[in-house]
């Protein structure tokens, strides 16, 4: 079985997985209004990076004399600090290191400095010069799926670890804002002028984060799983066949991927289902409508984007880990935002902590290009 | 056992249909045109596509056609069709398109191009004009290189719920200067998809 080693988040609320996990059960976000930054005429939302903080830390923890880009820093950082944890050998040729991300280093688009060099624009190049920084030799395999990109990478860590070649993955997102990407969310009018409210009957819209997120995962013989190890169970993807930018009004491809990675589990034992929530009308309404044909309303669900705002690439990597850590501690976290339920399916959700026995949980995510994606976890109790 | 069913190598300039060439009159920009006239035509969308979709749309419509599978074009069958794709310059040719439309001067940035700026929106145009509900991928690697790719495919085709795949290179570094090579594989079919047979038809000049 493929089980989770270890873990890392970095992101505006905290640089380690468990300082993030704290912060959000106290409720914190450093979600916030930006006026003119990056000459952007409209002001907008966002969970950004002190740049300071972040290299201050980085430097504390990273030895480098390396030239690298924001989203190279916190994509080292984040798998740095759990490749200590899980304490593997990153060099070793039975290593993969799997990327999610959708934009990486495009902010060199702009850029007048030539020591960086813009080949770092492309993400295969940026991934190597990843790898080769903790000495892999492997090609690294950028994800790049839109906003599924992050649950798409541990997918691929799953079916790659099924094979001989390979005993460990180290699957990292991240993302880095910019006025590429939020001018672009302008124009497609997506982004709100208040923090995010996730299925909230006053939602208009989503709010743009920054983050990275590590797991790794190993190779782990049955008979060897314990309690507490998370196990990627099966995962599933599907497209809408419908829009390249608009949800399913069917929900279509995720009620496919639901059902598909349900289909060999008994749902009673199923925890909650972690949303995409983006906070837009048509993706909230979307999943409400694919859980609902799945059967699974009886399914608690959360959303965690009015804690981080949409990070993007590394939005599956984050909000797996929370998830994970939520369930270690008997509970399902709260949907910062949301207050009245304001989607066509009764769903179960809360502004307020749910308690749960249960040890199972499904990641749900939705991208431009019309492509879901479920994964389900399992916690190794449950299953031997 | 995979097998490879057919597959093509649309690049700038020519067209190959398992090694053989079919007659062309135009190169770049203009032989996706020219090629979407002669062998599609009635699908306006192709005219609002970026480069890459461009590309993979018409590279994809031209395999279908070829081989007039109408197991892909029958009801739910579609459900266990993939696509799996990669590439090295991501949507980079459209990102700079984009790029230009949000200079301080000359702000004016437009949904319609900022979609394209995700290379998995090709996958998207694919599936819609196909009916395609099974997975669809995009991956990003630093070079070509059948190993990856063959380790991708394969172990993505072991996955239960997907039967067949349109899988390959599609890499498009401006709107004249591409290169698709796209394998239709099944577990049908003769021609084994194995790491040789695919760098033979990756590396096919």
């Amino acid at each position: 079985m493929i089980v989770k080693l270890s873990d890392n988040i970095v992101s505006p609320l905290g640089y380690n997985s468990i300082d993030n996990y704290n912060n959000l059960c106290t409720g914190n976000s450093k979600l916030k209004l930006y006026e003119g930054l990056w000459d952007i005429p409209e002001p907008f939302i966002a969970s950004l990076f002190i740049n300071e903080e972040l290299d201050y830390v980085f430097n504390k923890h990273i030895p480098t004399n390396k030239l690298l880009t924001k989203f190279e820093k916190i994509v080292i950082l984040s798998a740095y600090q759990a490749i200590k944890e899980a304490d593997i050998d990153a060099s070793s040729d039975r290593v993969i290191f799997i990327i999610s991300s959708t934009k990486g280093n495009i902010e060199l688009l702009n850029t007048s400095d030539n020591r960086i060099g813009n080949n770092r624009l492309l993400l295969g190049t940026s991934a190597k010069i990843v790898s080769e920084f903790f000495g892999n030799k492997n090609n690294p395999i950028v994800v790049s799926n839109a906003c599924i990109s992050g649950a798409c990478a541990q997918l691929l860590a799953l079916r790659l670890l099924k094979t001989d070649l390979y005993d460990y993955a180290i699957v990292i997102g991240a993302d880095v804002q910019s006025k590429f990407i939020v001018s672009g969310f302008q124009s497609f009018k997506a982004l709100s002028m208040n923090c995010c409210k996730p299925f909230d009957k006053d939602r208009d819209g989503l709010n743009v984060g920054e983050g990275a997120g590590t797991i790794i995962f190993k190779k782990e013989k049955d008979n060897n799983i314990s309690n507490k190890d998370w196990i990627l169970d099966n995962g599933a993807i599907n497209n809408d066949a419908n829009h390249i930018s608009g949800p399913s009004r069917t929900g279509e491809g995720s009620y496919r991927a639901l059902t598909k990675v349900i289909a060999d589990t008994d749902i009673d034992k199923i925890a909650m289902i972690n949303v995409h929530g983006t906070a837009t009308l048509y993706n909230d309404e979307m999943e409400s409508i694919a859980i609902s044909r799945a059967g699974l309303l009886n399914i608690p669900i959360n959303g965690l984007k009015g804690y981080y705002g949409h990070t993007m690439g590394a939005a599956g990597i984050i909000e797996t880990i929370l998830s994970q850590y939520s369930l270690n501690n008997n509970i399902i976290l709260p949907t910062r935002g949301y207050s009245e339920l304001g989607v066509s399916n009764k769903l179960i959700i809360s502004n307020k902590t749910i308690e749960t026995k249960k040890r199972e949980f499904i990641k749900l995510l939705s991208g431009f290009g019309g492509c879901n994606i479920a994964l389900l976890y399992k916690q190794g109790g449950t299953i031997c | 056992m995979l097998g490879i069913k057919n597959w093509i190598n649309l690049n700038s300039s020519s067209v190959f249909f398992k090694g053989t060439r079919i007659a062309t009159d135009a190169y770049g920009k203009d032989l996706l045109v020219s090629l979407y006239r002669k062998y599609i035509n009635g699908y306006p969308k192709f005219f609002k596509m970026d480069p890459l979709s461009r590309l993979g749309f018409v590279a994809c419509e031209l395999l279908f056609n070829s081989e007039k599978v109408e197991t892909l074009q029958t009801d739910n069958l579609n459900e266990d069709s993939c696509l799996i794709l990669f590439n090295k310059s991501a949507s980079l040719a459209n990102d700079k398109i984009y790029n230009e439309t949000i200079d301080n001067e000359n702000y004016f940035p437009s949904p319609s191009v900022f979609v394209y700026t995700l290379p998995n929106i090709v996958t998207g145009e694919i599936a819609i004009k196909n009916k395609i509900y099974g997975e669809t991928s995009f991956y990003v690697i630093d070079e070509l290189d059948a190993t990856t790719i063959f380790n991708v495919v394969s172990s993505s085709m072991s996955d239960t719920n997907n039967n067949r795949c349109i899988c390959g290179w599609l890499e498009c570094s401006n709107e004249d200067n591409f290169n698709a090579i796209l394998l239709m594989i099944d577990k049908t079919s003769d021609t084994l998809f194995n790491i040789e047979n695919l760098r033979n038809i990756l590396n096919y000049k």
